[in-house]
């Protein structure tokens, strides 16, 4: 492959990027061509150091972050017409609530997700509470005459610093299980949009 | 090797490749190959993000009637170099210890 057809293959695969990134990075590799050529190398060979244009792509796409590459596809490609203007104003009831929507389902995973942590330590913390105010109130209770339910109540106490302990290491690893899944579903996200990228 | 210090030494090897004297991409290539393996792409991304955090400077220049790009170390450029040094001299007193506990217990 000579070095116009590789930096071309380079410029189609890269459409999806700000125009600016594209040149900058097309003149970094065409240097790089040219400076192997320099050192007698023949074009072919000098374009087969740098290796397959989907590979050099690839990498290319999973170093950007994703933030950019959405910002750059939400972009209209060309300065929009005022017929597209008016379309995008009348649309908007739907087009703006979709939007909407779209973030709030995003916020209300969020919430959801951790409202699950937090009623799992809600629940943790109402075990210690009611163990500490069990054991002292089964005391106080005991010492002043009324024996039997002294004790019960201290009974009840203990059972619940029991189940606290219990519930501890439960609460912990279920807490880093949502966290993990959290983090995995993201990763998954910013792949599919990658992937959709490089086939563009 | 673990990906963020991959990362990091990258970074180092970058800015001591062009501390002595100003160098441009092929060049930089080039003078790690000996010690480590780099890819037009992933030198990209460093040479980016160094510009990024002001360790270095880009000129643009002719050369052989075309244009080439070189790289000119900053202070802070500098500075990170020595960082890394006495990072280095932590990791190290590290090993030994790791090292010391292997051969004790067997």
């Amino acid at each position: 492959m000579d070095k116009q057809t590789f930096l071309t293959r380079l410029r189609n695969g890269l459409s999806g990027l700000p125009q600016e990134d594209v040149e900058e990075r097309l003149s970094f590799y065409s240097e790089m061509i040219d400076d192997r050529v320099e050192e007698g190398r023949t074009e072919a060979e000098a374009v087969e150091e740098i290796g397959p244009v989907e590979e050099v792509l690839a990498q290319i796409v999973a170093d950007i972050p994703l933030t950019k590459l959405v910002k750059e596809k939400m972009k209209p490609k060309h300065t929009l017409k005022a017929w597209e203007i008016v379309l995008l104003v009348l649309g908007s009831p739907l087009w703006l609530s979709l939007l909407v929507s779209a973030a709030a389902i995003v916020v209300s995973f969020y919430v959801a997700v951790w409202s699950v942590i937090l009623s799992l330590w809600l629940v943790e913390s109402a075990l210690i509470g009611s163990a500490l105010s069990g054991v002292v109130l089964g005391t106080v209770f005991a010492c002043r005459g009324n024996g039997l339910a002294g004790i019960a109540v201290i009974g009840v106490g203990l059972a619940c610093t029991g189940l606290s302990i219990f519930l501890f290491f439960g609460c912990k690893e279920v807490t880093k299980g949502i966290l993990r899944l959290t983090g995995k579903l993201l990763l998954a996200l910013k792949t599919c949009f990658v992937k959709k990228e490089a086939a563009a | 090797m673990d990906i963020q210090l991959k990362r990091g030494l990258l970074d180092v090897c970058v800015l001591a490749a062009i501390k002595s004297e100003d160098s441009y991409g092929y060049k930089i290539i080039k003078d790690m190959k000996p010690y480590i393996e780099l890819s037009e792409s992933t030198l990209y991304t460093i040479l980016k993000r160094l510009e990024t955090a002001k360790m270095l400077t880009v000129r643009t220049a002719e050369h052989g009637g075309r244009l080439r790009k070189y790289y000119h170390i900053t202070e802070a450029g500098l500075r990170r170099i020595e960082e890394f040094k006495e990072e280095w001299k932590e990791i190290l007193a590290i090993y030994q210890f790791v090292t010391k506990e292997d051969g004790e217990h067997g």
